[in-house]
């Protein structure tokens, strides 16, 4: 802490607004670290070792975490996020439709889907709906269903951003586009889609690390050993092995790429903040 | 300048209003509309804020639906229910107060991407096209820039470019000016000059008086949702009949009450 406390020291009488917001930053970092200290005393750490952090199982995961786990939990998510989007864009476009019914669809799906936990929405596409269509199958197999389960999930939500982002954009470039001879729909596609989707990067960004995580619930629907991703995958080993170090390993792959992707949008969300002043 | 040979009576008028109303709600904004406009002729509009001059203009291109009454342009009828209303906006060129480039395209795509998408023209024919106009607003230099870059009078050229892009047979101007810094109006003032010289049939709602006595054929007052004046010019703007006339000018021209646009109502009152 003297070597942060050193840094602190203004170079030149009087503070400036960021060396007092470093100062008062300082301060918390101070109580928070104390706070650490105290938690890390009185904590059992033989124990946690034992039960967390055994480096031969550690090793043992490797490369497979990687190379099936990882992989998996981002190929379930990439897809289950193109299907949320496309999917969430004809929703927001119904949801400013001039036709009512459209419109009435879209809120009755956005209100429910945006109500109901993710766990249930797997298990209805895991179990309801190949009991209602006997026969049928969810193209793609697990990936489909995976697809479709996360789609649905998180459509709701960028629904509602897209149709925010397609308001935001000025009622002037429309005005614009359709004096230059465009058709509404025309006009949509070039102009104020390209627009809209510029304001919601940020939020879609930050709905893509919730799919992350939502992909965890996968394991719901019935996995095959190749299809398993980072959850399914640490806590099989887990409990192969009565020790919890896979579950450890696992969720520091989560975090190797959700801390990077918030760090993104919270550029973007500064960008967008500057673009807009 | 100030006469209107080339205008009503010899051929079909290329704007033709015919008892225009408009309402919103129960708002009615135009009450009653008539107005020629003939092929190539100039026509300002001019008065006071709220008076349903920019109502006027988005009903010829029908960004506004009228409530009443026919509008006719080249000798189609534009409020006709089965005309199809994007044909028709692809021979009215519209230039708006506050500019409404495409921020996400550069100059050039705001001007090829409306050619493109809408009259279906070649990549290398809507460039073409796209250079010749920007040249024609002295901007050929800005051809890569983003609109973001660009100073208001300069962006204002650049929406006044695209629109003849399209080939318009007709231009409506809605205060292009209203929102330049003053030194900024005379570099667009100079490119509608040039327009209005080379033929093109232009109706504009204007408060630029100089504009006006200069390049119009006609200037149009407007009040209350009502032609009041409608003649040349010298006449309309130089020895108005019509106390209201009269009464708009003098507080345009008064430097004291500039800002016309926000003490319509104070000025009614004080009366
Ligand atoms: N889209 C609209 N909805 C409701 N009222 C409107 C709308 N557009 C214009 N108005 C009303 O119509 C009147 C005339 O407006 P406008 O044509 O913009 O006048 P001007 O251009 O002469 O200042 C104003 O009272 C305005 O509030
Ligand atoms: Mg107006």
């Amino acid at each position: 802490m003297s070597d942060a406390d050193a840094t602190l020291q203004p170079r030149k009488s009087g503070l400036t607004r960021r060396q007092k917001r470093a100062l008062s930053r300082g301060a918390q970092y101070v109580v928070f670290v104390a706070a650490v200290i105290a938690f890390a005393v009185a904590a059992d750490w033989g124990r946690l070792k034992n039960q967390f952090a055994q480096w031969d199982l550690v090793k043992q995961m490797f490369p497979d975490v990687i190379t099936l786990a990882l992989k998996n939990t981002v190929l379930y998510t990439m897809s289950g996020f193109v299907v949320g989007l496309v999917l969430g864009l004809v929703i927001a476009l119904m949801r400013l439709s001039p036709v009512g019914p459209y419109r009435w669809l879209a809120g009755i799906y956005i209100e429910i889907f945006r109500g109901l936990p993710a766990l249930l929405i797997f298990v209805f596409v895991g179990v309801a709906v190949p009991l209602a269509f006997p026969g049928t199958e969810i193209p793609g197999g697990t990936y489909g269903k995976v697809a479709l389960a996360l789609g649905l999930v998180s459509a709701a939500y960028m629904a509602e951003t897209i149709r925010a982002g397609i308001q935001a954009v000025p009622k002037g470039q429309m005005e614009a586009a359709r004096s230059l001879g465009f058709s509404h729909a025309r006009a949509m596609v070039s102009i104020i889609i390209p627009q809209a989707f510029r304001i919601v990067i940020p939020p879609l960004t930050n709905e893509l690390v919730l799919l992350f995580k939502d992909s965890s619930l996968v394991l719901f629907l019935g996995v095959t050993l190749e299809e398993r991703e980072l959850t399914k995958f640490g806590r099989d080993l887990a409990s192969q092995t009565a020790n919890s170090t896979p579950i450890l390993v696992a969720g520091l792959c989560y975090l190797l790429v959700t801390v990077p992707l918030g760090f993104v949008v919270r550029r973007l969300e500064a960008k967008a903040g500057e673009a807009t002043k | 300048m100030t006469n209107t040979s080339s205008s009503s009576g010899t051929s079909t008028p290329e704007i033709h209003v015919r008892d225009l109303h408009k309402s919103f709600g129960d708002n009615d904004v135009l009450r009653g509309i008539d107005l020629e406009i003939g092929q190539g002729e100039v026509v300002c509009v001019i008065g006071p804020s709220g008076s349903g001059k920019s109502t006027l203009l988005r009903c010829v291109n029908l960004l506004e639906e009228p409530t009443q009454g026919q509008v006719f342009v080249g000798g189609t009828e534009v409020t006709h229910p089965d005309v199809d209303i994007d044909a028709v906006r692809r021979r009215i060129g519209m230039v708006f107060q506050q500019f409404n480039l495409f921020p996400h395209l550069s100059v050039t795509e705001n001007l090829t991407l409306p050619q493109r998408r809408v009259l279906k023209r070649g990549k290398e024919e809507a460039a073409e096209v796209a250079a010749e106009n920007l040249e024609r607003v002295g901007l050929s230099e800005k051809a890569d820039a983003y609109p973001s870059s660009l100073s208001g009078g300069q962006q204002q050229r650049v929406a006044i470019a695209r629109a003849l892009a399209m080939g318009p047979e007709v231009m409506l101007f809605d205060e292009p000016t209203s929102a330049l810094d003053p030194e900024l109006v005379g570099d667009v003032l100079a490119v509608m000059r040039r327009l209005a010289h080379e033929g093109m049939t232009m109706m504009v709602v204007t408060h630029e008086m100089s504009f006006a006595r200069e390049v119009a054929d006609r200037v149009v007052f407007m009040d209350g949702g009502v032609i009041v004046e409608d003649g040349a010019p010298a006449q309309v703007i130089g020895n108005p009949s019509h106390e209201r006339t009269r009464h708009f000018l003098s507080r345009l021209l008064d430097p004291a009450m500039a800002d016309v646009e926000d003490d319509v109502e104070e000025g009614e009152k004080g009366l």
